[in-house]
């Protein structure tokens, strides 16, 4: 199909207000006589708060406010950035308290000041006197769900947030017809988003008496719901405002500081306080990304057919449930469009323990479970001495496959052709051949991934996107979205599609980039990779509206049809003579000014889509492993999507440089760590959190393969989310190609892999070659 | 204690009473409005808060506003003349080298500072000139791009 726009790398709208510094974040807003907000946290892992005494903090000069748990309502809510459920049953888990009287972390936080300045503010935290009764604490999920383990929560017996599984055919039976049964066990370690604006919220009271908070969110309809709700005010009552955000990849899309920034407003008076987190705070008190233990247990033939699989998964999700059982059934439901299994089994727990929460992070759930899944296909092709690639191929799914439990079909599946171009785009029959029998201490080595993701959360959750357009009398179009531009250019896709079905150039189209809940349209915000597909056709929508209303005022004037005029470059056209009959201008002018018939063209429409459309990709990689220091390199690296149309390549591009760099970042280098003994990060900051350099980050290399996709607009899917999924799994099938030794754990950092080859006798093998 | 300092900050003539605490990004931002320096963790850490000194890059945040002192301060804010972008901001958009736009300012400053130098640098040692810049967002793909695009367009005017 022809565009003018859609699929041209348009350069996106807020590239000159970033560049020159106008653009704004929610510290560069600064109020008269604003206060700062600062937080006390609990130096115990687990901790009942057993007396408060404020009254020296409350007396130091400059103070405007010293409260905790005592001087809040006793509501407890759920923080994550999903929609509201009408069905009590279908919600997220009710365990937080703006502040806590029961410490479940190191760094939970108890008590809150308002001061002047930061500095009478530090102080003041340090004059507040609290009194705990600590108690024994867990780390691990399977610590905590032994009997006689410390409960975090009351009513959750074992410290089992969820145990809610799901299967389909009869996975036992599998196990029993098959001609092997092959298991693996698999980790992963925990990751911050490490966004590079802080965590942070301020908020005042207005002359209406309504509470303001301006906020850097991904959420900010569902930013309000939770403020008013933890709060206990009528949900009217709350307005959030979102500037210009510095990255949030997931984090953000939890309701971390606005609550209790509002919480500080109102107990010092109303008055605007900021709240915003240090770096080192960012990191214990924000949200990570789960680890997860996961047993594959799978029915499988000599010939590679893949009948069944069971699956076995533990989620770490920290002090509080946050999104909690969610990003392990996010997980569960990913590789079933991918790969056709006769049965599957999948039995995930998501545990308590006193480790900071554990949230959403950019592909909620799905780099795990394939990090697992990707590499014990890659163990089982080793086992029957497949090809890992014919072995893949054998068992892919097909166009029209039908999910058994979510009934989405697959309607566009790219990725036969993704294995295809990856394979061609890094030489992998030539590299293959190449890097046989290496016995050096450098190695060289090929591995690849696949994966599958979804474009938003139907059917698990309501996907409700808002748009508005309204038409200037120059025939410009503003647009307003509720999804928010977090730095994935969302804004410039929107726009894209608007200038596309309104035949204007991209110039006439104007975002509002800021979303304020109190004029934006409702629409729950920026996850789930849901912009492009989702509100993407709530913008469609709502500029085919806007078009058919341009043709009808065009039609009073001209006497043609509707049917019979185009739009094309802010001139109405007769379509069938190609002629121009009058102008883009004329017409809206009509519209704004006409004595008898005016009335400004408009759409305010949302669109709720119950649709989803899986979006599919591959990762190649070739590795330099150094045998003697451990350090795994990456030689060459491509990451090959399906994600349908690309509505803009360079956006789209830079989307998958970024995803991947993160992949590669859990794959080599980043873990939090925290001390056994008392559960206190180690290193949260980022120093000491080894988050990529621009010189640990090799070239990456991004290529697409454009399916087309009935259910997006203009045949596109999701993109956002999908390249962090599969460069992980790759990066360690390569290393088990350069060395046949298999980790069955990420980050390969070199001290592990150094003493893991020093196991496997590499180290020994190679001295012996060298006498 | 207070100090009075004279600096000029994007070629305009200041003198602000400080704090001989206070660090210059804190000066730059919540005194002086210069929003578009911008925090990531406030220890020298991330490079968000570069501003160039006398032309060098400096970690603002851990440069104490009274050293400022007598010293000619740019902020991402004094890089474009008369509403025109610098060759290095022009790079940077049409390379597509900013998301999130949150590490921008500082690596604009960087490059410019490269390109000012009127040296030389291979692909390797841009990289490692830009390295004290954090981003989590493009994987530095593009921002690589684009610097090595000025520093090309610059030679090429110069010769
Ligand atoms: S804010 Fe100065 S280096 Fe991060
Ligand atoms: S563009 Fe977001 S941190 Fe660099």
């Amino acid at each position: 199909m022809d565009h003018n726009i859609v699929g041209k790398s348009v350069t996106r709208l807020d590239a000159v207000a970033k560049v020159t510094g106008k653009a704004k974040y929610t510290d560069d807003f600064f109020e008269r006589d604003m206060l700062v907000g600062k937080v006390l946290r609990s130096p115990h892992a687990h901790a009942v708060v057993k007396s408060v005494d404020l009254s020296r903090a409350r007396a130091l000069p400059g103070v405007a406010a010293v409260f905790t748990a005592l001087d809040l309502p006793k509501i407890k809510f759920a923080t994550a950035g999903h929609p509201w459920s009408l069905d009590p049953g279908h919600r997220d888990v009710e365990d937080r308290l703006i502040l806590t009287d029961k410490a479940r972390f190191v760094g939970d936080a108890v008590a809150a000041v308002v001061a002047e300045d930061a500095l009478t503010a530090e102080k003041a935290l340090r004059l507040i006197d609290i009194e705990y009764e600590v108690l024994p604490h867990v780390l691990t999920a399977e610590d905590a769900m032994k009997e006689g383990a410390p409960l975090l929560h009351e009513n959750r017996p074992g410290n089992v947030v969820s145990s809610f599984g799901v299967q389909f055919g009869d996975v036992e039976a599998e196990f029993g017809r098959a001609d092997h049964v092959i298991e693996g066990d698999y980790e992963t370690s925990v990751v911050q988003h490490c966004h590079i604006e802080s965590m942070s919220a301020f908020a005042y009271v207005d002359a209406d008496g309504r509470v303001v908070v301006n906020s850097s969110t991904q959420i900010p309809h569902i930013v309000r719901r939770i403020v008013a709700q933890a709060l206990g005010l009528p949900w009217g009552r709350v307005q959030v405002i979102k500037p210009y955000i510095g990255g949030g990849f997931g984090n953000k899309q939890d309701v971390v500081v606005e609550p209790l920034a509002a919480a500080m407003s109102l107990a010092a008076g109303g008055r605007p306080v900021r709240y915003c987190m240090t770096r080192e705070e960012v990191f214990i008190d924000t949200r990570t990304r789960h680890a997860m233990k996961l047993h594959l247990k799978t029915a499988v033939d000599a010939d590679g057919t893949l009948r069944g699989i069971h699956v076995q998964l533990l989620s770490n999700t920290g002090a509080y449930a946050s999104h909690g059982h969610s990003i392990a059934m996010s997980a569960g439901g990913k590789f079933r469009p991918l790969y056709d299994f006769a049965s599957v089994k999948f039995e995930p727990k998501t545990v308590y323990t006193n480790l900071p929460v554990a949230g959403a992070m950019r592909g909620y759930g799905t780099p795990q479970i394939f990090f697992a899944l990707e590499s014990h296909l890659d163990d089982i092709a080793r086992r029957l001495g497949i090809d890992p690639i014919e072995l893949r191929r054998k068992n892919l799914i097909k166009v029209g496959h039908q999910d058994p439990l979510t009934k989405n079909v697959v309607r566009s599946f790219g990725i036969p052709q993704c294995i295809e171009k990856g394979m061609e785009l890094i030489r992998w029959d030539e590299k293959r051949r190449a890097h046989l029998d290496q016995k050096g201490p450098r190695r060289r080595g090929l591995g690849m991934a696949l994966f599958a993701y979804a474009s938003g959360t139907h059917p698990v959750a309501l996907e409700l996107a808002g748009a508005r357009i309204v038409m200037n009398q120059d025939g410009s179009v503003t647009l307003q979205v509720g999804a928010t531009e977090i730095g994935q250019g969302s804004d410039t896709v929107f726009a894209q599609i608007t200038a596309e079905v309104l035949g204007l150039p991209i110039g006439m189209v104007h975002v509002v980039t800021t979303q304020d809940t109190d004029i934006t349209p409702f629409d729950s915000g920026a996850y789930a990779s849901r912009q492009t597909f989702v509100t993407g056709i709530a913008v469609r929508k709502a500029a085919m509206e806007v078009r058919d209303k341009v043709l009808e005022v065009a039609a009073r004037r001209t006497g043609l049809a509707p049917a019979e005029m185009d739009i094309r470059d802010c001139r109405i056209v007769e379509t069938a003579l190609g002629r121009v009959v009058c102008s883009l201008e004329d017409v809206a002018m009509d519209a704004y000014y006409d004595r008898l018939l005016a009335a400004p063209i408009t759409s305010d429409t949302s669109a709720n889509v119950r649709i989803n459309a899986m979006s599919y990709g591959a990762t190649f990689v070739e590795v330099d492993v150094d045998v003697e220091t451990g350090k795994v390199e990456v030689a060459e690296i491509w990451n090959v999507h399906d994600s349908g149309t690309i509505i803009n390549p360079r956006l789209a591009e830079g989307q998958v440089h970024g995803g991947v760099s993160m992949a590669l970042g859990a794959a080599l280098l980043e873990q939090m760590l925290f001390d056994p003994q008392t559960g206190k990060a180690l290193n949260n900051n980022l120093l000491d959190y080894k988050l990529p350099t621009i010189l640990d980050t090799p070239r990456i290399n991004a290529a697409f393969v454009e399916t087309f996709e009935a259910a997006g607009s203009f045949g596109s899917k999701s993109l956002g989310e999908c390249p962090v999924i599969s460069p992980a799994p790759a990066v360690r099938n390569a290393v088990l190609d350069a060395t046949g030794v298999a980790f069955h754990k990420i980050p390969l950092y070199p001290q592990v892999v150094f003493e893991k080859f020093r196991e496997a006798g590499l180290l020994a093998q190679r001295s012996v070659d060298h006498v | 204690m207070q100090k009075r300092i004279a600096l000029k900050v994007n070629g305009r003539p200041v003198q602000i009473e400080i704090d001989i605490r206070e660090s210059l990004l804190d000066v730059l931002r919540d005194r002086l409005q210069f929003t578009g320096v911008k925090q990531g963790c406030s220890v020298g850490e991330c490079g968000a808060c570069t501003v160039l000194i006398d032309g060098v890059p400096v970690n603002s945040c851990i440069y104490l506003a009274a050293w400022a002192d007598g010293k000619s301060v740019t902020t991402v804010e004094g890089i474009a003349q008369d509403g025109r972008l610098s060759p290095v901001q022009e790079a940077f958009v049409e390379e597509g080298a900013i998301q999130c736009g949150f590490c921008t300012p500082g690596l604009v400053l960087s490059t410019t500072a490269l390109v000012e130098s009127g040296k030389r640098f291979t692909h390797d040692e841009v990289r490692r000139e830009l390295s004290g810049h954090l981003c989590r967002c493009t994987g530095y793909q593009k921002i690589i791009d684009a610097a090595e695009r000025a520093l090309r367009e610059a030679e090429a005017a110069s010769e």
